[in-house]
């Protein structure tokens, strides 16, 4: 009832909301955050193009981070071929097959983490769907999101795709061993490219096949596991008597 | 496209709205676009009229309102020009981005018995 006359008809009343519309996504993917920083677990969103060389990363970095234990949910949209991969590199590796779907988001994640040893795990790497848009506007609960940009897909990819690059803390510059035969691609630009769209913009130049960058990339790892257990101990300090 | 899911989670919370206010149905949302949100308004737009069908929203229109990215130093609070480097020219500090990545749900127009 309008409330005014009596007349029985509806009232249009304008509601404030203010609120986030990927809220429900973030208010799922705090829950996971939280459960990899109480086991201590690094959780990593790995982001890039198609070709980007997401999974030769990952290979290489099973072989440098011996002692570690890896795990990865590998996001495509069809077949298995990744997990396959990693597998195959070591790595505790699960599939996430989308579909259709063009990013992964908190429910994928946690819905695979349930079929997915995952609680005694160092680092846990989400391997998104190749793709330079979607996929940066997700939260996983990561600690941090890592995107690969390879020397092959242009200097001009940062600005080109500024909100991707905007969401890395880290960018690991790809396949640098083919920059020889690329005399048209330089670091410098990529690096100018890189400081206009991320704020404190931190990349490592890496190759999966010659293993260069790699020490830097696996040192960086481990620093921002420490990390995540200095935060975590204060707050189960609080817990224990 | 994520448009889609971005508009499955708007509807969704706009049906959570109506319900906890006893609402019929949406007479009208507004909605917040940031210029690096990673949502492109057009692609929305469309999303949005597939997909309100058969929903609390279906007669309701979708208005968008575009907010342009703008990136700050967080010391001296000048606002930095487009395309530059993200850091304080004159503090070199970091800039932070005060503006521009929101998809925020801002009002609702609700139609109550």
């Amino acid at each position: 009832m309008c409330g005014v006359c009596g007349c029985g008809d509806p009232e249009v009343v304008s509601v404030e909301v203010h609120e986030r519309v990927l809220s429900a996504n973030e208010r799922r993917a705090n829950h996971l955050r939280d459960h990899f920083r109480e086991r201590g677990l690094l959780a990593i969103n790995l982001m890039g193009s198609p070709g980007a060389g997401k999974t030769a990363v990952l290979e290489a970095t099973a072989a440098g981070c011996r002692g570690r234990k890896l795990g990865a949910l590998a996001g495509d949209l069809a077949t298995d071929h990744d997990a396959t991969r990693l597998r195959a590199a070591g790595i505790e590796s699960a599939s996430i097959t989308t579909g259709s779907a063009c990013h992964l988001d908190a429910d994928l994640v946690h819905h695979a983490l349930h079929h997915f040893p995952w609680t005694n795990l160092d680092y846990l790497f989400i391997e998104n769907v190749g793709n330079l848009v979607c996929p940066a506007i997700y939260d996983l609960g990561q600690a941090a999101n890592v995107v690969a940009l390879s020397v092959t897909e242009g200097e001009d990819k940062p600005l080109k795709y500024p909100v991707m690059f905007k969401a890395a803390d880290l960018v690991l510059i790809t396949k640098v061993d083919l920059l020889p035969h690329l005399p048209g691609v330089r670091l410098e630009t990529i690096a100018d490219a890189l400081s206009r769209v991320m704020p404190s913009p931190l990349f490592f130049p890496v190759s999966a096949r010659t293993g260069e960058g790699l020490p830097r990339w696996t040192a960086w790892l481990e620093e921002r596991r420490h990390l995540l257990r200095d935060v975590a101990t204060p707050e189960l300090a609080r817990l224990v008597p | 496209m994520h448009e889609y899911s971005i508009v499955q989670a708007l509807l969704e919370q706009a049906a959570a709205e109506a319900r906890r206010h006893g609402a019929r149905s949406v007479h009208r949302l507004t909605v917040t676009v940031g210029e690096l949100s990673g949502v492109e308004a057009t692609l929305l737009a469309t999303a949005y009229e597939t997909f309100r069908e058969g929903t609390v929203c279906a007669g309701a229109p979708l208005e968008i309102r575009a907010v342009k990215a703008r990136w700050q130093c967080p010391w001296c609070e000048r606002t930095l020009e487009r395309g530059a480097v993200l850091e304080c020219p004159r503090c070199a500090r970091p800039a932070r981005l005060t503006d521009g990545d929101e998809i925020v749900l801002e009002t609702l127009e609700l139609e109550v018995p």
